[in-house]
């Protein structure tokens, strides 16, 4: 085998003393971390936070500019945040704030579960049976220019209780987003594949499970990441209309009660929460599809 | 074959092929499922778990036939429609150059997209609140709040549309001597517009959801939190049917949102295809 | 060399090599493929009819969308004739009666793009037939594999994904995956197409390489007509669109060949006597507008 064929891996690989042919994963993304460090983006990430931060500060506290006469400031937020006796009554040392936390999540967590579970599914079918699409995708996209919200009413008269209607909306949000997604992942993958497979011998069942199942996968985690993107659009929205805890909930009862640093509060851990859980999401899928994360890790490279 | 006569072959063998037939059958089995499911209790005694609360489709049928003849339902639609464009028109008049800066330098790109990254997360109705302090009128904070809607997914499209902009386009450019300004004008812009009309159809769905959220909210939601100074629209009539008590106005109301949604989408698209005509089939 | 579409004796017999019983011939007869309707379609194929003598080498060559890969397809399975027949080894593959064939691992295709999986490793790649078929166990097919692959020199690369070797390499594993599971017949659609022709050359010379090993009939689509003439016991000119065998040509250059046979006189004989014919196809087609497909 030639040797310049396989130097360039060979090469990252003696760099790391690792002595079977192949550059681990963990390795890769140190690399590419280490990479990230020594490029001017962290320095430009820092110079962006703090224009952005430093003008919330100036625009309430400093200057004290009129249109921002009752916003709440920079530090009257942070102190609040993180101060062991918070006037308002939400701080990182409250239980409550953690309770609100976990209520949101775990509806998130319900209802995109359930949402994966019957959307990805459905969509693998609906991509790669054409008869079921013919039957099935009419009365999907019947109901999908609904918003989410829209459902709020019609779901609080079909189901009983306070939590079912708003896990039902986060689901069907959900939902649509996940399926709509596998769909066109089954969609896009190259028929040379399919067709590789059915030369090979693989009979219908088994090009399911080897070629269109790991080839959409790329694209069912995109979706998945939009699905929970959308999943906590439709819970703050269904939890600002109708709940008891949660997030949303915070936010509006916060505004009724004239607590406005809360506010803040709560669209920050909002933000960070959705944001960890869509990282989450995604860390899963590059797990999971290590032939992706590699190739991708060597192009960079290159 | 001339262009006219391949649309109506198409459309011809569209009709009769065996998609449309299929798909037919299943809105109607789906309609009876639905219409049965409604009457559950009068035909079979006890009600279905959740369609049995659901008004009948024929029902509902009757209630769109009689709203629309009132003029107060068409202004609701109208003013819903308002509130979608001007969140949505602000959005692309936005987010389009933010967009084109982000992706044209890599120093601006830095600076702005981790900032970007991290408020995109918090959904757009959380920002109610905030933008109800902030801005002087009502009217003004939901066409905030639904400009944010669409705003960060056109921004995300149209980066990730100039980015894959083939480089060798801008060589080629650059060798036959274009300026800058020219570069702009015919490689990013033409190059960009794909991209652009998906952002926007996406985000068109989004601000209809984030207007009939508002609405709802500023109608109803609890206590009545943000006050019922602006009123009406769709979503407000929706939530106003279902304390009204009248559940087929919920599902008429739905219906509707439905379709205005679904057209304006299309109309997106199809000025997306007049726009881009050089993507169409060959 | 002849310019009658009919049978012509092995040229294995005329370069004196014993030639060993083999299978994988194909006999095209008088096919025709049409997409679309009778008045609204597109014509491919015209009442095209050549042989593909068993364990050899036949180059079909022409110029881009004029339909040879609709022919490829067709013995392939993908798609169904429109009128004619297809036999192998004297059985009727598709004609009257049954228009498609189901593809089979008796006729595999190597991919213009390559078609190795890019999420499985390249064993799992090249195992990938026999587990499917379930002639073989996992341990067996993967061993097999392990062999094959070191065969053709292909050695160390076995938990590598496709993605992280270079393409050339890519194509020469997508051939073992199809040598594993023992073809009649190897259908080539253009798969050097995409690669420089330094490489191309290497790839050249280990495809020969196992043919001389494994003599499976092998079927070459390409528009190089260098490629043609160097690889091919025989070489099938075709016309533009609708295609149609234009110009049948036996290359009795002795095998084995190598690069070495690109610069003797017989070889610039045969590209003289062919040179005009596909150029005046690629003027027709280039004047046609052909758009790849």
């Amino acid at each position: 085998m030639s040797q310049t064929e396989l130097s360039h891996s060979r090469g990252i690989t003696a760099a790391r003393g690792d002595t079977d042919g192949r550059v681990s994963t963990l390795a890769l993304t140190f690399h590419r971390a280490a990479l990230w460090l020594q490029s001017p983006r962290p320095y430009l990430m820092f110079i962006g936070f703090s224009l952005f931060l430093g003008f919330w500060y100036l625009a309430v506290e400093v200057w004290k500019l009129p249109r921002f006469a009752e916003m709440p400031g920079l530090t009257t937020v942070v102190s609040e945040w993180l101060s062991k006796n918070p006037t308002y009554g939400l701080s990182i040392f409250m239980e409550e704030y953690y309770l609100h936390i976990w209520v949101s999540t775990r509806r998130i967590a319900i209802a995109f579960f359930l949402a994966t579970a019957i959307g990805v599914p459905l969509g693998l079918f609906l991509g790669w049976s054409k008869r079921f699409k013919q039957y099935v995708f009419p009365v999907f996209e019947l109901l999908r220019p609904v918003p989410p919200l829209a459902w709020v009413p019609l779901a609080i008269v079909m189901f009983a209780g306070s939590e079912t209607p708003v896990i039902f909306l986060t689901f069907l949000a959900s939902f649509y987003a996940t399926a709509l997604n596998t769909m066109l992942g089954v969609e896009s993958i190259d028929v040379s594949y399919i067709r590789a497979a059915s030369c090979l011998g693989a009979k219908r069942w088994q090009v399911f499970r080897h070629i269109i199942v790991p080839g959409a996968l790329p694209f069912i985690f995109t979706g998945l990441q939009i699905s929970v993107g959308v999943a906590w659009f439709s819970l703050v929205a269904g939890e600002m209309v109708s709940g008891q805890y949660g997030l949303g909930y915070v936010i509006n009862t916060s505004y009724t009660m004239v607590r406005y640093p809360t506010i803040i509060i709560g669209m920050v851990t909002l933000g960070i929460v959705g944001y960890v859980t869509s990282a989450a999401i995604r860390m899963l899928g590059d797990y999971m599809m290590q032939w992706r994360t590699r190739e991708l890790a060597l192009g960079e490279e290159r | 074959m001339s262009a006219s006569n391949k649309w109506s072959f198409k459309v011809s063998s569209f009709i009769v092929g065996e998609d449309f037939w299929r798909g037919i059958v299943a809105i109607i089995v789906f309609l009876i499922f639905w219409e049965i499911g409604s009457r559950s209790e009068a035909l079979f005694g006890f009600a279905f778990p959740w369609v049995g609360q659901v008004p009948a489709p024929s029902a509902v049928l009757k209630e769109i036939y009689r709203l629309i003849q009132e003029p107060s339902f068409w202004h609701s639609g109208y003013l819903s429609t308002r509130r979608v464009l001007e969140g949505f028109f602000a959005a692309m008049l936005v987010g389009i150059p933010l967009g084109l800066a982000m992706a044209v330098s890599r120093t601006f790109y830095g600076i702005t997209f981790p900032v970007f990254e991290v408020l995109r997360p918090i959904p757009p109705l959380a920002w109610v609140p905030a933008a109800i302090i902030f801005w002087p009128t009502q009217e003004l904070s939901i066409a905030f709040v639904t400009f944010l809607g669409a705003f960060f997914t056109i921004v995300i499209n149209v980066i990730g549309g100039a980015q894959s902009i083939d480089v060798r386009y801008f060589q080629a450019a650059r060798s036959m001597g274009s300026s800058t300004f020219d570069i702009f004008r015919r490689i990013i812009l033409p190059g960009v517009l794909p991209s652009i009309v998906v952002g926007a159809t996406v985000g068109i769905g989004i601000t209809w959801a984030v207007v009939v959220a508002a609405e709802m909210i500023s109608g109803g939601g609890s206590a009545g939190s943000m006050g019922g100074a602006a009123g009406g629209g769709l979503g407000f009539f929706i939530w106003n049917s279902y304390v009204g008590g009248s559940y087929t106005q919920i599902v008429a109301g739905m219906i509707s949102i439905g379709a205005a949604g679904y057209m304006s989408s299309a109309i997106l698209r199809k000025i997306g295809q007049l726009l881009t005509p050089w993507l169409a089939e060959g | 060399m002849t310019t009658q579409p009919a049978y012509t004796r092995s040229s294995a017999a005329v370069a004196g090599i014993a030639a060993p019983v083999c299978k994988g011939g194909v006999r095209i007869m008088d096919v025709v493929k049409r997409y679309g309707t009778q008045d609204a379609g597109v014509l491919a194929v015209d009442h095209c009819t050549f042989d593909v003598p068993a364990g050899e080498i036949t180059v079909v060559v022409g110029p881009s969308g004029c339909g040879k890969t609709t022919l490829l397809n067709a013995i392939a399975g993908f798609h169904s004739l429109t009128s004619g027949s297809i036999y192998l080894d004297n059985e009727m593959l598709c004609g009257p009666g049954r228009l498609k064939a189901e593809p089979g691992p008796d006729r595999i295709v190597v991919f213009q793009n390559g078609a190795l999986f890019p999420w499985k490793t390249n064993i799992e790649n090249v195992a990938f037939g026999p587990i499917m078929q379930g002639y073989m166990t996992r341990r067996d097919a993967f061993e097999k594999a392990r062999d094959m692959m070191a065969d053709a020199g292909l050695r160390g690369i076995e938990n590598n994904y496709p993605g992280e070797i270079s393409s050339g390499v890519r194509r020469r594993v997508e051939i073992v995956r199809a040598l594993m599971t023992d073809p009649k017949i190897l259908l080539l659609d253009e798969p050097y197409r995409a690669l420089d022709s330094l490489t191309k050359s290497v790839m050249h010379e280990a495809l020969l390489e196992t043919f001389y090993k494994n003599r499976v009939t092998i079927f070459f689509i390409t528009h190089d007509l260098e490629e043609a003439i160097f690889l091919g016991h025989r070489v099938v000119i075709m016309t533009t669109r609708p295609c149609k065998p234009k110009k049948i040509l036996d290359i009795d250059i002795p095998h084995p060949r190598d690069y070495n046979v690109l610069t003797t006189k017989r070889f610039r004989e045969f590209m003289d006597e062919t040179a005009a014919a596909v150029h005046e196809e690629a003027t027709k087609a280039f004047a046609a507008g052909e758009k790849e497909r």
